[in-house]
């Protein structure tokens, strides 16, 4: 009886609601109605059937943070993600945002709950720029196959978020062993062109939309080399070289500005997202191992006009760190994969060394479910290896390759990444030095939410697929 | 002391470990010298935890000693090395590897890993395809990894073939052991191989094994027929024939195999083949079964760190894995066959460590992690008391490391192999030093070799 009265309540409120915004719908509809009397009078009849446009939100963000409580993690050491330390410092985090940073004298208002992080560390939350989580989920089955649309070396029009599948157990060993927060899911590198990527908070939901980060900015995957090469030459057309590569990309950006200079063009789902690229709106992410192959596709943006963030699995940078750095382009790179294929023979442990020596931006990514849930070991390797060369790379510097470095290059620097006040409060808690093999995340936040717990069972995600399995819920 | 002639090492009850012999170092040679080892921070790679101050004394590349010296010893050698306080151990042992079987991995025609094309697959010897000189074994061995179990990967068959047990100080003759062991695939993979399905592949394997049965002792009697399905042949003559040394048990059977169930039926092919020397290699869901398979007392080269349900023979896969095995009782090495690199032994075992502090999980302590990939592995690999531990009569694999063996990012400084101080440059340290700088002003980066 009582949740009754409830419901009705609570429908009643609603109703409420939904006449004053009918009221306001009101005004609008009629001079509306009137304006297109007006119309038809001059011109054809609008048509019948329209699809939304992009600018008007499809497949929009429905995640809204969880509940947070006004925390203060005190006592610990702090990478701010910016190259900043502070040691015994404070993160004091509320309404899901971070509001201070500081030393052991900041200011933390009474009813805060306050977290002892006395030789524990914290940091941003980790961010992996090159995830296939959820299109290529476990169990790496046939038919869970969905990151490679290789049916054509150009596919500007998949998008990858139509291939995630948020129940990917990999999800929550990221959130649980790496603490990842953000990532972007990227399509394969099977095309040249492969789609766009999409950008998620690590949250569990039971759609897409609802791990979908709000406000950022689209992605496209491209790839040069092997791949592109191997895939459609096997299949007798092109292309099935290097310059093959070349050219049928550089057919394609004449094709999309073509279409941008003409008003009169039907939509084309490609073109839409080729065209985002032109204007700088959806970020290129190009999957490029050698040295002498990104050298030659930046040339290729500046010939159509478009701008590369990010060349991924860049094992050859360190040979052009100057021109990276002059480009303004980042490297995403392993710490340690090589020799696994010809494109990634010449890959050594001083990649991401280098590349700070020059100035230029580096980010260490995962392409991998196991790595993903280790990118501050990885970049501790990558920090050593250049110390062992005299490239004095601070700890809170590593870090960044793991946290703002990423999320600038992912266009959602502004919103997450790292420690400052008016930021999301996006936050690990390590039990150690995150940079040791021995430490691990001991609570994560998202959006100031607790979203795993290593101290709490209960406070860990287990996602449908691993419900009356073997292990489920353990640690992982 | 000083430059005082080489003489037969021998511990002489009289004075402090004498330093001073540092002078009787001549320059390096490819060879092995008599050498001491003071002042390391010295893991023994028995389990055992690191000892401060410790000492290794090398003699005609075999340990003779290693330990905390007892007050007085003495000891003449060629060498000594102050460790400064620096980590030292035993070299790493990898398994189970296909170091020196491919230069590039995708580029087909350098890989040797793989034969599905060939009628052979039981009879195949990988250690006549290993490089020794390959880029991979060099920068394997200036990451510590001095000695690793080789094997080529099923792809006709579910058996991979004779895998051998291999050194990687880049001489003519890495072959250490060849035929070490036989490996074969019943993980689902292993079961497509077979033709599709769990039951086809151990019929395959059980009727493989009961014509090496009826062969021993009649090599050549060509009383096998050959197993083929279309134009694929499953086992040929030659097969049953090398199958020889497993159903005898003088060569080991590595047992690929993750879920729960199958590795209980594993464990079964011993009651009908009672001299079956198996490992098990992969176990995914071994933590379910631990108690069966300590009970069998057959050893496990376990993944370290897969925790996803990548297949669902891994449902169960998590890193608390081997850490569950050991405390059963079960011997575990680590895999390397899950990993990107090998090289990646060290952050594995140290990600184990780090488990014994995440409440609910099973780890392994320092000295038990670091035996993971050293000692254990080495005594599964039938070099027990040999190799992966500093002990007196063991081979001198000896390792110097900048840090922590177990911490990511620490690498070796000095690596020796049976005495033998390796070279520890490679490709990667090659182009390393070329671009420390990038500056052609003068001449083509191609001109600073």
């Amino acid at each position: 009886m009582l949740s009754h009265v409830k419901q009705r309540a609570r429908t009643g409120a609603l109703v409420t609601i939904a006449s004053a915004i009918a009221l306001t719908l009101c005004a609008t509809t009629i001079s509306a109605r009137e304006k297109d009397k007006k119309k038809d009078k001059d011109e054809d009849a609008a048509p019948a059937f329209v699809a939304k446009r992009e600018s008007e939100g499809v497949f929009p963000s429905t995640y809204k943070p969880y509940p947070n409580a006004a925390t203060a993690l005190t006592g610990a050491t702090i990478y701010d993600g910016k190259g900043g330390k502070i040691d015994n410092g404070v993160v004091f985090m509320a309404g899901g945002k971070i509001v201070a940073v500081g030393g052991p004298g900041t200011t933390i208002p009474a009813g805060t709950t306050v977290i002892d992080g006395t030789g524990k560390f914290v940091t941003p939350g980790i961010i992996d720029i090159h995830s296939h989580l959820g299109n290529y989920p476990s169990p790496g089955v046939e038919a869970h196959s969905d990151g490679n649309e290789a049916t054509s070396p150009t596919t500007p029009e998949v998008w990858a978020e139509h291939s995630v599948w948020p129940q990917d157990p990999g999800f929550t060993r990221a959130m649980a062993n790496g603490g990842i927060t953000s990532l972007q899911i990227l399509p394969g590198s099977a095309n040249l062109m492969g789609g766009r990527s999409v950008t998620l908070k690590n949250v569990p939901a039971r759609s897409v939309q609802g791990m979908k980060f709000p406000g950022a900015p689209y992605g496209f995957k491209m790839a040069c080399g092997e791949n592109p090469k191997r895939v459609y030459g096997s299949k007798g057309r092109a292309p099935s070289t290097r310059m093959g590569n070349f050219a049928v990309n550089r057919e394609t950006w004449l094709a999309a500005i073509d279409y941008a200079n003409d008003p009169k063009a039907k939509r084309d789902l490609g073109k839409e997202t080729l065209v985002g690229v032109l204007k700088g709106e959806i970020l290129v992410h190009n999957h490029c191992y050698r040295a002498d192959e990104m050298a030659l596709v930046m040339d290729m943006a500046k010939e159509m006009g478009y701008k590369v963030s990010t060349f991924h699995h860049a094992v050859e940078s360190y040979k052009i760190g100057d021109l990276l750095r002059e480009n303004g382009v980042c490297s995403a790179i392993w710490a340690d994969w090589y020799g696994f294929k010809m494109e990634s023979y010449d890959g050594i442990l001083e990649n991401a060394a280098f590349l700070q020596r020059e100035g230029a931006c580096v980010v260490i990514h995962s392409d991998d479910a196991n790595d993903i849930q280790r990118l501050n070991q990885e970049a501790r390797k990558a920090q050593k290896a250049g110390l062992r060369v005299g490239i004095n790379i601070p700890d809170a510097v590593a870090i960044q390759w793991i946290t703002h470095n990423p999320a600038k290059a992912m266009g959602i620097g502004e919103m997450t990444g790292s420690l400052e006040p008016g930021k999301m409060a996006d936050v690990v808690l390590w039990n150690g030095d995150p940079l040791s093999v021995y430490s691990r995340p001991e609570k994560v936040w998202i959006d100031g939410a607790l979203m795993f717990d290593a101290l709490n069972s209960k406070t860990r995600p287990v996602s449908d697929f691993e419900l009356g399995q073997p292990g489920e819920g353990d640690v992982k | 002391m000083i430059g005082a002639p080489k003489t037969r090492l021998r511990p002489i009850g009289v004075l402090g470990i004498a330093l001073g012999l540092a002078g009787a170092f001549v320059g390096y040679k490819a060879s092995a010298q008599d050498m001491v080892v003071t002042n390391a921070k010295l893991v023994i790679g028995d389990g055992s935890e690191p000892i401060d101050g410790g000492v290794v004394i090398v003699d005609d590349g075999k340990v003779v000693f290693a330990g905390r010296p007892t007050a007085g010893q003495i000891f003449s050698t060629d060498v000594v090395i102050d460790a400064g306080g620096a980590w030292v151990t035993p070299g790493l042992f990898a398994t189970v590897t296909t170091l020196g079987l491919a230069d590039v991995a995708a580029v087909t025609e350098s890989n040797d890993e793989r034969a599905a094309a060939s009628p052979f697959s039981a009879a195949l010897d990988a250690s006549s395809g290993i490089n020794p000189t390959s880029q991979h074994i060099l920068v394997h061995r200036a990451a510590g990894i001095t000695r690793a179990a080789t094997s080529m990967v099923p792809t006709g068959s579910i058996f991979a073939g004779q895998g051998a047990i291999i050194d990687l100080d880049g001489d003519a003759n890495a072959v250490v052991q060849a035929r070490a062991f036989q490996m074969v695939d019943l993980s689902e993979n292993g079961s497509r191989l077979a033709g599709g399905s769990r039951p086809a592949a151990m019929a395959l394997l059980r009727s493989a094994l009961r014509e090496a049965q009826a062969l021993v002792g009649k090599p050549g009697t060509p009383q096998t027929t050959e197993i083929v399905k279309d134009d694929e042949v499953l086992l040929s003559r030659f097969d049953a024939e090398a199958l020889g040394a497993v159903v005898t048990g003088k060569q080991k059977l590595y047992v690929e195999v993750n879920r729960a169930s199958d590795i209980r039926h594993v464990l079964a092919l011993k009651q009908d083949y009672p001299a079956l020397d198996l490992v098990l290699v992969g176990v995914s869901e071994g933590w379910l079964v631990a108690d069966a398979i300590a009970a069998a007392g057959v050893p496990v080269i376990a993944n370290g760190l897969i925790d996803l349900p990548d297949t669902f023979e891994q449902l169960g896969a998590t890193q608390s894995n081997a850490g569950r095995l050991a405390r059963a009782g079960v011997k575990v090495a680590i895999n390397t066959a899950t990993m990107e690199n090998p090289r990646r032994l060290q952050q594995a075992a140290g990600n184990l460590v780090a488990l014994t502090r995440v409440p609910g999980a099973s780890g392994m302590e320092w000295g038990k992690a670091f035996a993971a990939i050293s000692s254990v592995p080495a005594e599964i690999s039938g070099m027990g008391g040999k190799a992966g531990v500093l002990k007196p009569g063991a081979l001198g694999d000896v390792v110097l490391w900048d840090g922590d063996p177990l911490e990511v990012g620490s690498v070796p400084t000095q690596v020796y192999i049976a005495g033998v101080k390796q070279d520890l440059t490679n490709h990667q340290t090659r182009l390393r030093d070329r671009y420390r700088e990038l500056d052609e002003s003068a001449r083509p980066e191609a001109y600073d070799w």
